[in-house]
């Protein structure tokens, strides 16, 4: 339960985890393996690994979507039994109701949470305002740019409070200069609220503006290869920071080893299968 | 920068094509285009009208089968002014209506009903999809005398044509809705702490919305052939009984005045449809205009 924990147990603790699927032509496929992760609370973690990898499996297990084959997931010292209520999850796809308003959207979480419907509509403007949707409460996804309906899932995924908050590739739809404006949002958002983060992305340098540390996962079944600690100090100013010195020789220090499982992943879908 | 300042001196776009000119010069051409439209529309009905009734005139087609337009108006004009067959005329579209309309939403909403809750239901679903194929195999018409011989010559078993016609369409397309439903939304859904009944209702059944609306169309008709092949096997009034006393005394005038009768109900139902479709839906992206070129 929230608050009954005491600091030093991690948010989120995968040990040993693994997960097997059988494909639709009925083969036993891993997709992770032996997975050690631990996630303090309030930290920024971020996951990276070529692609196909088990990534999204990987924020699966946390969030009860899906179970382990092996191990234990285990959030805030306690096994995860279904979908977890302190959970937030940022989509890679849109992920919006299209036949919903901005606002309705927003309001969804509190609404199917039992919140009373004054409330929940007075924090939904509350949240569009922070991020900096005022005035477009009224109009349809389709109607905003792409950026805007990323900032219209933070607001819907933020609303309900998370502790962990979960994003799989959330920004890579996003053209590169929208992009660093997302991440100067999410920081903000982030250092408000302290949740504890899983970050999954393909993009190098998009997990170290962000986190507290990296993740190198090896192509598939993944399993964790290292981990960086990000040592730059906050706040950062994501168009910035990307040109600093030691940004610079971390970036170069994780590519290299995350080159090999690069080459790895890709040689294995050029293969004929 | 020195190009630039030179540059800009001059007029930034060519005479006659600022903002202001190409949107009149679109309006106008959108407007010459839509008024074609409407003349090639009007000209090719009375060509079609206008040829149908010479050649009736000059005995080249045979009035005997095919009637000719004026003959057709004037049998519209005397079931208007005098009644047809011992009824009056809005009678007799009245009855076909309400019996097209009760079977119409029994089915839609049954069909939904259905569909939804077998798209939910992975396991049923597998079990009941055999049966429903050999259901859906027979030709619905063919059930006609079963129902007159089961609810008599009255409303009831029309409606129950109607309905059945109307009821597998809504359903086959509610229950493909629901299965076409995207995967991330659901899951969105269920993060943000949607309950199985929540789920449903706010996610499944409006992404399952445009499917059935899709047979919202095709179904209205269906509806009215249902309650038309109805009143043909047996009923005392109705527009399908028009058609049958006509066709009984070979007043070929009579039956294509039923038939435009049909015609003129059907077209204001797809309207009404649309409309419908139109208001609910209103969330969907218009098609953008293109620019002319």
């Amino acid at each position: 339960m929230p608050g009954t924990h005491d600091a030093s147990t991690p948010a989120i603790e995968l040990v040993h985890a693994s997960r097997r699927f059988v494909t639709p032509d009925g083969k036993s496929m891993t997709a992770i393996r032996d997975f050690d992760m631990s996630v303090q609370d309030g930290e920024f973690v971020a996951v990276v690994g070529p692609t196909g990898c088990g990534k999204s499996t990987t924020l699966n297990l946390i969030t009860g979507l899906d179970r382990p084959s092996g191990g234990e997931v285990r959030l805030f010292g306690r096994p995860v039994a279904g979908i977890d209520a302190r959970i937030g999850f940022v989509f890679q796809t849109d992920a919006l109701f299209p036949w919903r308003s901005v606002i309705d959207n927003v309001v969804a979480g509190p609404l199917f949470r039992g919140r009373p419907k004054a409330e929940a509509y007075a924090a939904a403007r509350r949240w569009l305002a922070r991020v900096n949707l005022a005035g477009h409460e009224a109009k349809y996804p389709h109607q905003l740019s792409g950026g805007m309906r990323k900032r219209v899932s933070l607001a819907q995924t933020f609303i309900n409070e998370p502790r962990i908050l979960l994003m799989d590739e959330p920004f890579s739809a996003l053209d590169v200069q929208t992009r660093v404006l997302m991440h100067d949002a999410l920081l903000a958002l982030w250092s408000e609220v302290r949740a504890s983060v899983v970050f999954v992305t393909h993009d190098l340098e998009e997990a170290i503006t962000l986190a507290d540390r990296v993740y190198v996962l090896t192509a598939g079944p993944a399993t964790v290869k290292s981990v960086y600690r990000i040592d730059l100090a906050r706040p950062r100013i994501a168009a910035e920071i990307r040109y600093q010195r030691d940004f610079i020789e971390i970036s170069h220090t994780i590519w290299n080893d995350l080159r090999d499982e690069v080459m790895k992943g890709a040689a294995r879908s050029d293969a004929p299968a | 920068m020195s190009e630039s300042t030179t540059r800009a001196a001059a007029p930034p776009y060519r005479p006659g094509t600022s903002d202001a000119e190409i949107e009149a010069a679109a309006a106008r051409a959108e407007r010459r285009h839509r008024l074609a439209v409407r003349s090639w529309q009007v000209l090719l009905l009375a060509a079609l009208l206008g040829g149908w009734e010479l050649l009736a005139r000059a005995k080249i087609i045979d009035t005997f089968f095919f009637s000719s337009p004026s003959a057709i108006a004037a049998r519209l004009y005397e079931w208007i002014t005098q009644g047809a067959n011992g009824a009056p005329l809005w009678y007799h579209v009245w009855v076909t209506l309400e019996e097209a309309l009760l079977g119409f939403f029994s089915g839609f909403v049954l069909g939904i009903l259905a569909g939804v809750a077998l798209g939910r239901n992975r396991m049923a679903s597998e079990v009941l999809t055999i049966y429903i194929k050999v259901f859906n195999s027979v030709p619905r018409v063919v059930l006609a005398p079963i129902f007159i011989l089961i609810f008599g010559l009255g409303l009831t078993s029309k409606v129950a044509l109607s309905f059945v016609m109307v009821f597998f369409i809504v359903f086959a397309n509610a229950f493909q809705g629901v299965r076409e439903a995207d995967r991330s939304l659901i899951a969105n859904a269920r993060i943000l702490g949607a309950s199985k009944w929540q789920l449903t209702r706010s996610v499944i059944v409006p992404s399952a919305m445009s499917w059935i609306f899709a047979s919202l169309h095709v179904s209205f008709g269906f509806a009215i052939v249902g309650a038309i092949v109805g009143e043909f096997v047996g009923a005392r009034h109705g527009v399908g009984v028009l058609i049958q006393v006509a066709g009984g005394a070979f007043d070929t005038a009579g039956m294509y005045a039923a038939i435009v009768i049909i015609m003129v109900v059907a077209l204001a139902a797809e309207y009404a449809v649309t409309f419908l479709e139109k208001r609910l839906a209103k969330w969907r992206p218009e098609a953008l205009q293109e620019a002319p070129p």
